[in-house]
């Protein structure tokens, strides 16, 4: 993970993060995240591969927030392509000013407990699919795919959240 | 209590619900962007080895070039020349008999063709394959016979109409993969009259059943010659059949007869057709176009005449028309010059085989593979127009959804090798044309176990096959990264920035890839932000070599064993898999000369004594390259 979650706000000034050479590094680094989608080696990407790029970076901008971003560095008159030059510079304010910040743990076991009206410890499989498919910002049949696949126990076609979670830490690790 | 009390509690409540559940889907889709970073990661590294291997290719057409000049300059006898330089004219009667001398014994029970071919004698082939048989080399033999009669009758375009009725097929790459094609007959049904395919290109090479995947494509044009298509692609090559696995799978699987099927296949490649036109409007190619592509000289060259890519027409200037002689001796079959195309026609097929569009506008080589162009929208609408067409469906790329389309609709690029790089790679894909309408695309994906598993799982395997490749890519140049790291630290203090490192890596490995980020997977010990460079490297594989080899040498011949097995089959004039002290010694010194090698002559007899084990002169060259190796550590990795 790029950034670690619990510095403070009054932080950021006593990081490395604005030594000219930690600037440097950072914007190394975006620049490497964009290019894996550039094809071409032409310094543009795809707009509908943005929100994948920012997100791999480490933040997590809902896709309402997402939007607001790809407005900002959309050209004048929409080509379907972003470039290099204006992402760099977005992206440079969005994490040093550590805008979207990936969601704590603790705060993800509180959202699947809400959801978890029995309060059980577990999620049915209907449940979840309801939740995640009609509430929020819906997922696609195939993120709700992917995500039961690795969620759900299939012996009780439920979801154990805690192990779920628990699991999905050690796998980004 | 009352009423507005607990609506007022619901609404909370389902705001509550609302927001949870955001956030969830929040986190789960920065979660699934990570892997797909990843997973694109590991995509790029597994092209730019890819194209960087072909650039490796050019090299060697080079040195053959070198070599050719070389033998002529010494005025070597004929009998010196390499016989890949000296073909000898086939004749068809001397073919058919030594097929026909092929016995297929009894205890065979694999399937059994009779010529001509059914459509009962395909499916009875195909239902073998499914169970693992392999066809006996005399019915291999006598397919490949009958295909070469086949194609020699046809043009080197092949002109065909949709109609109305008749169902068109177009397919791409399927290098060598029986499970994306039998899946393509299964949704899309067999080939017939009625169900006309054309297939755009590299049939073989990579995959594991390449000849099967041939022998079911040659039996269809067999059974329906006039509705099913076969385009050449730039691995319908025997040179680059060395390279990427065919060869070996040839003689893995036809210990005996192995040599003769080559030497065929060899002959048949050259009449596959270059391209497929229908309607006169839609250009079917393998690989791309390039600004002075003319379709005219396409249609009227002797296409047969194109052997290799890695073997270039030689240099015009060499005869001289002015005394009417060679300007140096060359050995007597002169008829070397008469039996090829001239450079232009030579650089047309190319192109066509080898080129790529991109979005940048104009023509300009293609480097990362090392032939064939880049070519942009302007040429694309520059040909189209030039020749009345509507647009050109291609292949050659791997695409993650197994298709693409680009410079506004007029280049389709179609590739049907599921998984291609490996299991979950990317999809597969094929295209069908009615009368008139636009294209219909079809993906799929196969293997069962690409489903079962979860989206991390699969990134991982993706992921560590790439690394995997790229640690075999670094190893054999770890002499040349400790040097250019060093370079970069001249206080000898061991360690270089991170940015330092990439640059280093990058120049010394000649891929462009993401090595900041690439970085901490690859090395042992980053501290604040140093890479201590002496301490190694992560999980890299070790290369495996005869003790009395030295280090610097070791590299080099893993380093460029695929260019050296090529040579030596060049050299290995009765194919006999031996070359002799004196032949090595003298290719070695040619080959370092050229390739800027330096290493020790001692070294080399040394190494060259250790592995003559008859001790009769005689070098097995295929045991001596295979002794040196790179080999993965057993890993807990998937």
């Amino acid at each position: 993970m790029l950034l670690d979650c619990s510095h403070g706000l009054d932080e950021w000034k006593s990081t490395t993060f604005f030594s000219e050479a930690g600037l440097l590094e950072l914007q190394k680094k975006i620049k490497e995240a964009f290019e894996v989608f550039d094809h071409e080696a032409n310094d543009t990407v795809d707009v509908r591969e943005i929100g994948t790029i920012i997100r791999s970076l480490g933040c997590c901008p809902s896709e309402g927030e997402l939007h607001d971003l790809i407005a900002e560095v959309e050209e004048e008159e929409p080509t379907g392509y972003i470039r290099l030059e204006k992402f760099l510079p977005m992206m440079v304010k969005v994490l040093s000013e550590r805008r979207y910040r990936p969601i704590p743990e603790d705060l993800l076991l509180q959202a699947f407990e809400v959801l978890d009206s029995a309060k059980e410890g577990f999620l049915t499989k209907e449940e979840l699919v309801k939740y995640m498919t009609e509430e929020g910002e819906p997922f696609t049949e195939e993120e709700m795919e992917e995500m039961l696949s690795a969620a759900l126990d299939p012996e009780t076609n439920t979801i154990q959240y805690r192990d779920y979670l628990a699991m999905m830490v050690i796998d980004e690790n | 209590m009352g009423c507005s009390h607990s609506v007022h509690n619901e609404t909370k409540k389902s705001e509550k619900a609302m927001k949870a559940a955001v956030l969830i889907q929040n986190w789960y889709r920065c979660y699934k962007a990570r892997l797909e970073l990843r997973r694109r990661q590991a995509l790029n590294i597994f092209e730019n080895i890819e194209y960087a291997d072909e650039q490796d290719q050019m090299q060697l057409a080079k040195f053959f070039a070198f070599m050719l000049e070389h033998y002529v300059k010494n005025k070597s006898s004929a009998d010196n020349l390499p016989k890949i330089f000296n073909p000898e004219p086939k004749r068809k009667s001397d073919e058919e008999t030594i097929i026909s001398l092929i016995e297929v014994p009894d205890t065979y029970y694999g399937p059994r063709l009779k010529f001509p071919l059914t459509f009962a004698d395909v499916v009875l082939l195909i239902d073998a394959f499914k169970e693992n048989q392999i066809l006996h080399a005399r019915y291999v033999l006598e397919v490949l016979l009958e295909a070469k009669k086949i194609l020699q009758q046809m043009p080197n375009i092949i002109h065909i109409s949709s109609t109305v009725s008749k169902e068109l097929t177009i397919c791409g790459d399927i290098h060598g993969k029986l499970d994306d094609l039998f899946l393509i007959f299964y949704k899309n049904g067999l080939p017939s009259g009625n169900n006309r395919y054309v297939f755009n290109g590299d049939f073989v090479d990579r995959g594991q059943n390449s000849m099967e995947v041939l022998m079911v494509l040659f039996s269809f044009l067999l059974v329906y010659p006039n509705d099913v298509y076969l385009n050449r692609g730039n691995h319908e090559d025997y040179l680059m059949n060395m390279r990427y696995g065919f060869t070996k799978e040839i003689m893995q699987k036809y210990k005996q007869h192995g040599a003769k099927i080559l030497h065929l296949l060899e002959e048949v490649y050259t009449w596959l057709p270059i391209g497929t036109l229908i309607d006169k409007k839609v250009l079917v190619i393998h690989g791309g176009i390039a600004d002075n592509t003319d379709l005219t000289v396409l249609e009227q060259m002797k296409r047969n005449r194109m052997r290799s890519v890695l073997m270039p027409p030689l240099v015009p200037a060499v005869f001289d028309p002015r005394h009417g002689h060679f300007s140096h001796e060359l050995p007597p079959p002169a008829m070397l010059a008469m039996e090829q195309l001239t450079k232009y026609e030579w650089d047309q097929i190319v192109n066509i085989l080898w080129s790529d569009p991109r979005s940048r506008k104009g023509c300009y080589p293609n480097t990362s593979r090392g032939g064939g162009c880049y070519f942009g929208p302007d040429v694309t609408e520059n040909i189209l127009t030039k020749f009345g067409l509507k647009m050109i469906i291609r292949s050659h790329e791997c695409k993650p959804e197994g298709f693409d389309i680009c410079h506004d609709g007029k280049i389709i690029t179609v590739f049907s090798a599921s998984n291609y790089y490996e299991e979950g790679s990317n999809r597969g894909a094929y295209l069908k044309l009615s009368h008139d309408t636009t294209p219909r695309f079809f993906q799929y994906q196969s293997s069962q176990i690409t489903q079962a598993k979860t989206l991390h799982e699969r990134v991982d395997i993706v992921e560590n096959a790439a690394f995997r490749i790229l640690g075999e890519r670094m190893i054999i140049r770890k002499t040349n990264l400790i040097q250019a790291f060093r370079k970069y630290d001249p206080n000898d203090t061991g360690k270089i920035s991170l940015s330092d490192w990439a640059k280093a890596t990058e120049e010394v490995l000649e891929l462009h890839l993401p090595w900041m980020s690439l970085c901490p997977r690859l090395v042992k010990t980053i501290e604040d932000g140093y890479v201590l460079y002496n301490m190694g490297f992560k999980d890299l594989p070790v290369v495996r070599a005869p003790k009395v080899a030295k280090a610097g040498m070791v590299e080099t011949l893993v380093r460029y064993r695929s260019d050296l097995k090529i040579i030596f089959n060049i050299i290995d004039k009765d194919q006999s898999g031996l070359i002799s002290m004196d032949e090595f010694r003298a290719m070695w010194k040619l080959f370092c000369s050229h390739y800027n090698i330096d290493i020790e002559e001692s070294h080399v007899d040394q190494l060259a004594h250790s592995m003559d084990l008859n001790k009769d002169g005689s070098i097995d060259f295929n045991e001596f390259l295979t002794a040196f190796d790179v080999v993965h550590r057993a890993t807990n990795k998937l």
